[in-house]
This record gives structure tokens, C-alpha cells and sequence, in this order.
């Protein structure tokens, strides 16, 4: 090992100056960083076309029957599609993609001061897989019958055959489009994982990998280890629909409930994946912002190896009412409230972090925030449907709808914003407009809770998540209940709407932001080391670590940073 | 030829990046077969009348093939010896025989799947089929990438290149081997 | 070119596969003897030994880190918990308060014809 790390300390440039064309350089790039901004900007696009899906389906529940503008009429099976893909896109095709393959393509050489990827080609192979798998899924939406209409968990038997779903090729090429996914994120999985064990800076020890980091490879862990099992099942799934074999038909000796076990042991831990790298985020952010040491770093990453383990015991939460046996159904009530023990306590240490410290407002700080609280009201509301009793009265309504948006919006939202305003002088060397960025935060927060705080009531006063038209409903359908559909609805146009302000800003400072300096926020950890942005091989000098990432404030220090390559 | 970057040569856990890397894929591939295997035996033991399904299996092409990968693996393993003895054209012709040995065992298997199709037992035929096939059928994809990405090493280690990979390709092969050796009393000797 | 095999102890693989090949004949001529438990043994438990011999000897299991034997028995520990978080809806046909009709309908339809099969 010795001869390996002896070059190991000389430029990191070693590949910088080859001559790239536009081709190499932007479109088949080995660069870590160039991969993530795919990831980032796919990830981007692919979330427009999910937003765009849930304007059209909550105009229609505001105003039936109602011609949607830029749509059209909404029929019962459109509406189907509309809602089904609004969740597979928003979950494996921009929370996965955004938090786990953009933010952990971009941070890990970065932050643990290696000069790229260990695999960088198995790295491009991965995105190249994940890009075909969203053209498969765009695809779909164009074939005979439309896209698949089963909810994004894709319950057999309506899943399984073609007469029943009446989207034959739709359903497969969802199939598809999922399982050629997983395999991007296996190949790009498999690669963060590596990359952190071994590529790490000369000194950095496990206690002074940056929390996000951690967070990120930890969420690969459980991705590589919860999917294979849906893998199994969707080519299971995909050859009743195909092949007509039944392992999903209850007639001829298959189970149903089967799939719900192979999805849900996949989906919960899935919840997970995406919510570790956002801890991770807020945790970098806060510290930096607050300009205190993180409270307790070892509880932190000890509560987060316990989320990962009890979040694989979890699963059937999901499926109380699909008639699993009653006793199985007390020992996952059991777990499911044991499991809000570590991510409530992840909480608790990032409070700690931020009393006596000298919090500093600005946007990414913010939306740290932010996510603290909203993620809280979304832990809270879980308990309810935790518990095999209430959610017998709660599944499917709109009570389940409001709570996992109260978990995936902070997820998938609010985390990738504190990650964008924090990191952008990184990636881009340019600062963003701080005033630009406070008005989209304060529109975003305050239109997100005034369309699920209306849904929580809805929910609880009986709508169910999976009715177009409430016309149908006459017990459903009075003007309270009705009133708090249409507020949910604009205050979504409004949460859209501010995201043109965010797309401006981006852009704006994208072309035309006050330069950025290395090391703007005067934050730490080895990213902010490297030029802004960073040069293929990253670091002008291979950095060498002394100390953990969060040394902030230190008495005996004048500066109130400690970078962790600056040596004693 | 790509330049590696700095970052494949280190390695903080004591282990060299490439093997490492193969033994998460390995842990990946656990719960994709475990998966399958774990569904194929609940179904098994709450389905009694498989049995009579499964008796139409053949149990000595089965063993044949257990041979035949058994023996793959053999040569598998001597390639590595030989290329951590720095002979590369040596390990280069054990990776090839190993090739050969993923080719008779699909050999074998094809004429057994054909022979069954024959009988009329498809995917179609039952629960007992349908696991059969499929459990088999995503062995035999593993076989065939394994012998695919064999050849590739063997070229290399031929040129005495990139010796390291003729050990990882090995320990993915000797995987695949491992679930044949349960695949076969699953769906052979069960009866 | 040196040689490695001071780091490693020279293991004589032609062996392992002689002992994992008298394996597979016991495994195969077990269920010939026609006992249940016998069968259960030599198929299944000889399994586990042959996959143990290759892991440790093929795959130098036994050379590498602790931590490769940890994350790979994690993995299986979590399809036992799989196995058996499923199997109480999947491979039981009733239970307390709840039996699965059209599962067990299709086990009658079976067994029955299997029967007939015998008779003739």
C-alpha cells in the first residue's frame, strides 16, 4: 500500500490538461462533477415534467370536469396516468437522482479530497443506463393505451394483465424504465460506496468523514441491499404480464401479496435512502451557519446506522388493511414507532447544534431549517398511520397523501435547495442572489403548508387518495370540504409559480453572479479547498487531513474555522 | 487507454478498490437471487402438489451441470494462482477453460430446457415451472455475463495486463457457482 | 516476477474440488436412500457445506478483511428477515381469523389430480 500512496501526494492534474471536445467534456464525460450536473439538470427536467402532472390532476379534483389549461379534459383514466406518474417520477426520478447521484457524484471525490470517482467509466455507464430508463418511461406515455395507471406501487392483479389495466405495453415499459433505474443506481451505488472506504484523503479517519458523506454511502448500503428483491419481482411481475406465467394470481396458486412484500420491503427502507442524504446536507449547512461544532457527531452517525437497520424491519406498515396476518401486523406496529426513536434524535442534535451558536440567515440556512420543521410535522403525522389501529381509519385517504408530502417535499425539495444555494459558488464559482433566493424560500414554504395542511383535514374527513371526480361522493362533496380542495390547488399554482423565481436565480447567477472566492462560506470541509468550480482532478494540491469537519469556533483559534487540511 | 485517476490506487480499507468493488456487487447479487429463492420456498412449502411437478426434473443433468461449474470454478481459481505468480498467458488458458465449462453447462441446460419444453412443461405450466425458469433462467444470464466479461480478461491477462482482474472476475464466477449449488437441490432433489 | 505465495499459504485447490465433488455424489445419492430427513440433509446441509468451501477457499473469503464476511452475512441475514416477514402471508394458507381460499383451492386441485395420476 506504501508505493501506491508515494505518488499520491503530487498534483492532482495528472489528467487535466488533455484537450476535451464538446463531446468528451459534456456529453460522455468521465468527470465526477460533469456526471452530477447530468444527473442534476436530468433530475431537474424530469421534475418539471412531475410538477406539470400534478397541476393538471389537482385541477381536475378543484374544479371537475373543468377544461385544464395546457391539458385539456381530464378523463378517469388520464387521471390514472397523471397520478402514477407524478409519483414514479418524483421519487426514482428526481429525489434518487437529485440527493443520491448528482449531490453524491459531486461531494464524495470532493469532500474526502480524492481526485474523481474510483470507477470513473463504470460512473458514466451508470447515468448513460439512468438517462435510458427515463427516456423508457417518457416513451410510454406515447404508446398504444398510454403510460401505466396503477399507482406508482403497482399492485397486482390490476398490475398484472393488460385487460384489466387496459395499458398492456404501458405497464411493461414502466417495469422497464424502474428496474433499468435500479440498475444505474446498483452501478452508481456500488461506486460511492468504494469511493469513500477507499479513496480517502492521507489522514482522514472514519470520524472525520463530513456527515454528508457518510449519510449518502449509508443510503447506498440499504438501496443495494433492500432492491434485489424487487428486482426479483419485477421480472416476476413483468413475465405475468408478458409471458402469462402466475406468480401474482391468486387463481393459479400465486399471491398478490407477494409483490406488495417484495415492493414494500424495497419501498420503506427506500423512504430512507432518500432521507439520509438530506440529514446529511442540513447537517453541513448548519454547522457551517451556525458556526458551531456539530453537537454529537458519533450519536448522529450511530442513530443513522440504527435507521438503516430498523428501517428494514418496517416495511409492512404499508399493508395493514391488504390483509396480512393480524399478529405479524402488532410486531410492525412495534417497529414502526421504534424506528422515529433515531431520526428524532437526528433531530434533536441538529437543535442542539444550533443553540448558542451565531446563526447566520442566509437562503441555504433557511431552507435547513425549514426542513427541520416540516420534516417534524411529517414524523408526527406517521405515527398515526404507523399504528395498525388508526390506520385502518387512515389508509388511502388523503391523511397518507399529506403525510409522506410532509416527509418527501422536505426530502426531495427542501434539502435539494439548502444543497443547490449551498454548494452552487462550489459547482459553478459563481455566488447566487441572496434576495431572490429568501422570496422563493418564503413563497415555497408557506404555499407547500397551505396545500397539505387543507389535504390533512380532507384526509381525515374521509377522502380517498384514488377518486378523480368527488362529484360522485355527495357525502364528500360540500362546500368545506370542496373549498379546502380548491385552496390546495392554488396554493400549488402559487408553489409553481415561485419556482420560476428559482429557475431566474439559477440561471441569472449562473451567467452573470458576482464571482466566487474558494471558500465563501468559510466552511471546512475539503471541497472548499479545491478552486471554484473545481478543475478536472479537482485539487491544485492533493489535500492531506488533520482534523474532523466541524471545527468551528475553536477557543484557541482567532479564525472561527479550522479547515481540515491545515495543519497544526 | 484511459488514465486511472489517483483515487482507484488508494485504498484506505486495506483492500484494493477492484475486489472490494466485486464483493458489493456480490452483495447486491445475494438479495436479487435471495429474492427469488426466498419466494420460490414459501411457495414451495405452502404448495405440496409441486412436488409432482418437480419430479419431472432431471435430476442427473442437474448434477452434470453442478459438475460442470464445479470444475469451472476449479480452473477459475488455478487462473488466479497463476496470475499472482505473475503468469499471465497461464492464467489467460485456465480463464479460457473456465469459458468452456460456462459454455457446456449452457449447452447442457439447453437441451434439458428443450427436452422439458417438449413435454409441454413452460413457463406457463404452473408455479412450480414458472420459479424453475426463472430462477435458471437469471443463473444462466449471470453465466453467460460472466463468460463474456472472462474472455474480455483473458485477452488482457494474456498481454501479462491488468492481472488484478483475472482474481475478481474469478470471485464473481465462483458466486455464480454458489447459487447453482443451491439451485440445484432447490429444484432438483426436492421432490 | 515474484512470488506471492509467502504471503499466501498455498492451498491445494485440486483437493477442495475433490472433496466438494464427493460431496455432490453423496448429495445426489442421499435422496436414493428414500428418507425424508436423510434427504433433507444430504441435499440441503451439503449445500451449505459446498457453498462454505468454495466462499472460503475459492473466494479467500477466509484471507480478506473481517468486514467483507460482515456486509455479506448482513445481506443474508436480511433475506431471512425477508423470508420470514413474508412467508406467514405467503406459504400459511389460514391463520388466526383469515384463510386463503383460492390458495388452498388450488393445493385440492392439485393433490386431487396428482392422485389420479398415481391411479392410473
Amino acid at each position: 500500500m506504501s508505493t501506491q500512496e508515494t505518488h499520491d501526494h503530487g498534483h492532482g492534474d495528472g489528467h487535466a490538461h488533455e484537450p476535451q471536445s464538446f463531446l468528451s467534456k459534456y456529453i460522455f464525460p468521465l468527470d465526477h462533477k460533469m456526471i452530477a450536473m447530468q444527473y442534476l439538470f436530468t433530475g431537474m427536467a424530469m421534475a418539471l415534467i412531475g410538477g406539470f402532472t400534478v397541476y393538471v390532476f389537482r385541477m381536475q379534483l378543484a374544479f371537475p370536469g373543468a377544461h385544464v389549461p395546457g391539458f385539456g379534459m381530464v378523463s378517469p383514466d388520464r387521471y390514472n396516468m397523471l397520478v402514477t406518474s407524478h409519483g414514479t417520477i418524483m421519487i426514482f426520478w428526481v429525489a434518487m437522482p437529485v440527493l443520491i447521484a448528482a449531490l453524491g457524484n459531486y461531494l464524495i471525490p470532493l469532500m474526502i479530497g480524492a481526485d474523481d470517482m474510483v470507477f470513473p467509466r463504470i460512473n458514466r455507464l451508470s447515468y448513460q443506463i439512468f438517462l435510458l430508463s427515463a427516456l423508457v418511461l417518457i416513451s410510454s406515455f406515447f404508446v398504444t393505451g398510454g403510460a401505466f395507471g396503477g399507482a406508482w406501487t403497482a399492485y397486482p392483479p390490476l398490475s398484472a394483465r393488460g385487460d384489466y389495466n387496459a395499458t398492456g405495453l404501458g405497464s411493461s415499459l414502466w417495469l422497464v424504465a424502474v428496474a433499468l433505474e435500479f440498475v444505474a443506481f446498483l452501478l452508481g451505488g456500488i461506486n460511492f460506496i468504494t469511493t469513500a472506504m477507499n479513496a480517502r484523503a492521507p489522514g482522514m479517519k472514519l470520524t472525520d468523514i463530513p456527515m454528508v458523506v457518510w449519510m449518502i454511502v449509508l443510503a447506498s448500503i440499504m438501496f443495494m441491499a433492500s432492491v434485489g428483491p424487487l428486482v426479483a419481482g419485477a421480472i416476476m411481475l413483468l413475465f405475468d404480464q408478458q409471458l402469462g406465467t402466475a406468480f401474482f394470481d391468486p387463481n393459479r396458486g400465486g399471491d398478490p401479496v407477494l409483490w406488495q412484500h417484495l415492493f414494500w420491503f424495497f419501498g420503506h427502507p427506500e423512504v430512507y435512502v432518500v432521507l439520509l442524504p438530506a440529514m446529511g446536507i442540513v447537517a453541513e449547512v448548519i454547522t457551517t451557519f451556525a458556526r458551531k461544532k456539530l453537537f454529537a457527531y458519533k450519536t448522529v452517525l450511530y442513530t443513522a446506522a440504527a435507521t438503516g437497520i430498523i428501517g428494514f424491519f418496517v416495511w409492512a406498515h404499508h399493508q395493514f388493511i391488504a390483509g396480512i396476518d393480524p399478529r405479524m401486523a402488532s410486531l410492525f406496529t412495534i417497529t414502526t414507532l421504534i424506528i422515529s426513536v433515531p431520526v428524532a434524535e437526528m433531530l434533536f442534535v441538529y437543535i442542539a447544534t444550533l443553540y448558542g451558536g451565531s446563526i447566520r440567515l442566509t437562503t441555504p440556512m433557511l431552507w435547513a431549517l425549514a426542513f427541520i420543521a416540516e420534516f417534524l410535522l411529517g414524523g408526527v403525522t406517521g405515527i398515526f398511520l404507523g399504528a395498525a389501529g388508526s390506520d385502518i381509519y387512515f389508509h388511502d385517504t388523503y391523511f397518507v397523501v399529506a403525510h409522506f408530502h410532509y416527509t418527501f417535499f422536505p426530502i426531495a425539495f427542501i434539502a435539494t435547495f439548502a444543497a443547490i444555494t449551498y454548494w452552487f459558488p462550489k459547482m459553478f464559482g459563481r455566488m447566487m442572489d441572496e434576495r431572490l433566493g429568501k422570496i422563493h424560500f418564503w413563497i415555497t414554504i408557506i404555499a407547500f403548508n397551505f396545500i397539505f395542511i387543507p389535504l390533512f383535514l380532507t384526509g381525515a374527513a374521509g377522502d380517498h387518495r384514488r377518486i378523480y371526480n368527488y362529484q360522485h361522493f355527495p357525502e364528500q362533496w360540500t362546500p368545506t370540504l370542496q373549498n379546502l380542495r380548491i385552496l390546495a390547488t392554488y396554493a400549488l399554482l402559487v408553489m409553481i409559480a415561485a419556482q420560476v423565481i428559482f429557475f431566474v436565480n439559477f440561471f441569472k447567477s449562473l451567467k452573470s453572479g458576482p464571482k466566487a472566492e474558494k471558500n465563501p462560506w468559510k466552511a471546512n470541509t475539503l471541497e472548499w479547498v479545491a478552486p471554484s468550480p473545481p478543475p478536472h482532478g479537482n485539487f491544485e494540491e492533493m489535500p492531506t487531513v488533520y482534523r474532523g469537519p466541524y471545527e468551528y469556533g475553536h477557543p484557541d483559534r482567532e479564525l472561527d474555522y479550522w479547515p481540515q487540511n491545515e495543519p497544526a | 487507454m484511459m488514465v486511472k485517476p489517483l483515487a482507484t490506487n488508494r485504498s484506505s480499507s486495506g483492500m484494493s478498490t477492484g475486489k472490494l468493488a466485486v464483493w458489493w456487487l456480490i452483495a447486491s447479487e445475494i438479495v436479487i437471487f435471495g429474492g427469488v429463492l426466498a419466494s420460490y420456498l414459501m411457495f414451495r412449502l405452502g404448495h405440496p402438489e409441486w412436488g409432482a411437478a418437480a419430479s419431472h426434473t432431471n435430476t442427473w443433468a442437474g448434477a452434470l451441470n453442478t459438475m460442470v461449474l464445479l470444475t469451472s470454478s476449479l480452473s477459475a481459481v488455478l487462473a488466479h494462482q497463476a496470475a499472482e505468480q505473475g503468469d499471465g498467458k497461464k492464467a489467460a488458458r485456465f480463464l479460457y477453460f473456465t469459458v468452456l465449462g460456462a459454455l457446456m453447462f449452457l449447452v447442457i441446460k439447453s437441451f434439458e430446457w428443450t427436452h422439458e419444453i417438449g413435454l409441454g412443461f413452460t413457463l406457463q405450466s404452473g408455479g412450480f415451472w414458472s420459479f424453475y425458469y426463472l430462477a435458471a433462467g437469471i443463473h444462466a444470464a449471470h453465466v453467460i455475463a460472466g463468460a463474456i466479461i472472462m474472455i474480455w480478461v483473458a485477452a488482457y491477462a494474456k498481454r501479462n495486463e491488468e492481472l488484478q482482474r483475472v482474481e475478481y472476475i474469478g470471485i464473481y464466477w465462483h458466486f455464480v457457482d454458489i447459487v447453482w449449488i443451491f439451485l440445484f437441490p432447490l429444484l432438483y432433489i426436492a421432490k | 516476477m515474484s512470488h506471492s505465495e509467502a504471503a499466501h499459504p498455498h492451498t491445494n485447490y485440486v483437493k477442495i474440488w475433490g472433496i466438494l465433488v464427493v460431496l455432490l455424489i453423496v448429495s445426489i445419492l442421499g435422496p436414493e436412500l428414500g428418507h425424508p430427513v436423510i434427504t433433507l440433509v444430504t441435499a440441503f446441509g451439503i449445500a451449505f457445506v459446498k457453498a462454505y468451501l468454495v466462499a472460503m477457499k475459492f473466494m479467500h473469503l477466509d484471507r480478506e478483511p473481517k468486514f467483507v464476511m460482515y456486509f455479506v452475512a448482513t445481506t443474508l441475514a436480511f433475506m431471512a428477515l425477508l423470508f420470514a416477514g413474508v412467508a406467514p402471508d405467503v406459504m400459511l394458507h389460514d391463520g388466526k381469523n383469515w384463510d386463503h381460499s383460492a390458495a388452498k383451492q388450488v393445493v385440492e386441485t392439485g393433490q386431487a389430480l396428482q392422485g389420479e395420476g398415481q391411479g392410473h
